[in-house]
């Protein structure tokens, strides 16, 4: 079950923690990983410890060019992306009355458009191949919002539309377009969290703690494998309970 | 037949999977080669590729047949 031996995925984001890992559990299985991110030692050091069947793709998703740019390289490179997993995402949290024009441009333009972006580099080729597994990683507040982060909220909500419509559009091609959409995890994001703010959390949470990586990671694995493929424009909710949407 | 209309031939056959002699100037996409409206797509952006030309949107909804497609590509080539 989920072999993805001979399958290339490419990871956005994937110096992240839950990028990498994503990019670790995908490259386990089997596959051959191509790795996104904007810092090349963390990339170079990811791939030298995962060794075999691994490229790296620097390049920043502010940049539009530099989008369509990875899209292009990772295709010619991996010769063919079958999994397209979209997980980078940035935060510039703040108070709607007082949010700029800043941090809302730019969450958008990384968490939104540069997944417009590079997914329409890489579905003509996966469509033509009559294969491909389009991953998007939302959140559970891109369906249940959250205060202080109208930007990133609707740049998460965004991308479940866009993969539902997107799903519509290619089924009959054997692409799939699904989201997973982690509740509180335990990484880099949640790590600036005080005492306080982790305690209210985990008190909203049935199971009383905050994901692992893995944990998404394996949902991402699931929808990535051929087992899923009458699966498609669906959002799979990793939260311990906390919204059961 | 002319170079582009054998090009745009061959790329109709690879691309929808139908016989050589199915595929006539007269023939429709979809009415007679089964293509959806993805397909169609597809061939569009094909025959842009293949050609170096630029097929708009509304030039597109108007490439309905084989003969429509290889007229644009003779006329944006000419």
């Amino acid at each position: 079950m989920f072999d993805l031996t001979g399958r290339k995925a490419l990871v956005t984001g994937a110096t992240g923690g839950l990028g990498e890992e994503i990019a670790r559990m995908l490259h386990k299985q089997g596959a051959t990983v191509g790795l996104h991110g904007t810092r090349v030692e963390k990339l170079e050091a990811l791939a030298a410890e995962l060794g075999d069947r691994v490229k790296i793709f620097p390049a920043n998703l502010s940049d539009r060019a530099e989008v369509k740019a990875l899209g292009e390289k990772a295709e010619a490179e991996l010769e063919g992306v079958d999994i397209l997993v979209n997980n980078a995402g940035i935060t510039k949290d703040g108070l709607f009355v007082r949010m700029s024009d800043d941090d809302w441009d730019a969450v958008l333009e990384v968490n939104l458009t540069a997944v417009f972006r590079l997914t329409r580099e890489l579905t003509h080729p996966m469509m033509r191949r009559r294969y491909g597994r389009i991953i998007n990683i939302t959140s559970v507040v891109g369906v249940t919002g959250n205060p202080g982060q109208t930007n990133y909220c609707a740049s998460k909500a965004g991308m479940i539309g866009f993969s539902k419509s997107l799903a519509q559009e290619i089924a009959t091609r054997n692409v799939t377009v699904n989201c997973v959409a982690p509740g509180f995890i335990d990484s880099a994001m949640t790590g600036k969290l005080n005492d306080k703010q982790k305690e209210a959390i985990l008190g909203a949470i049935p199971m009383k703690r905050m994901g692992a990586g893995s944990d998404i990671a394996s949902a991402v694995l699931y929808l990535a494998s051929s087992e899923a493929g009458y699966v498609t424009g669906q959002t799979l909710h990793v939260n311990g309970g906390m919204a059961m949407i | 037949m002319s170079d582009i209309a054998e090009r745009v031939k061959k790329i109709v056959i690879d691309h929808l999977g139908v016989d050589a002699d199915k595929v006539v100037e007269g023939a429709s996409f979809i009415d007679d080669l089964g293509a959806d409206s993805l397909d169609t797509v597809e061939l569009v952006m094909a025959f842009e590729e293949e050609f170096g030309v630029e097929i708009p949107d509304d030039a597109a909804d108007s490439i309905l047949t084989v003969g429509d497609a290889v007229k644009f590509i003779e006329k944006a080539q000419a």
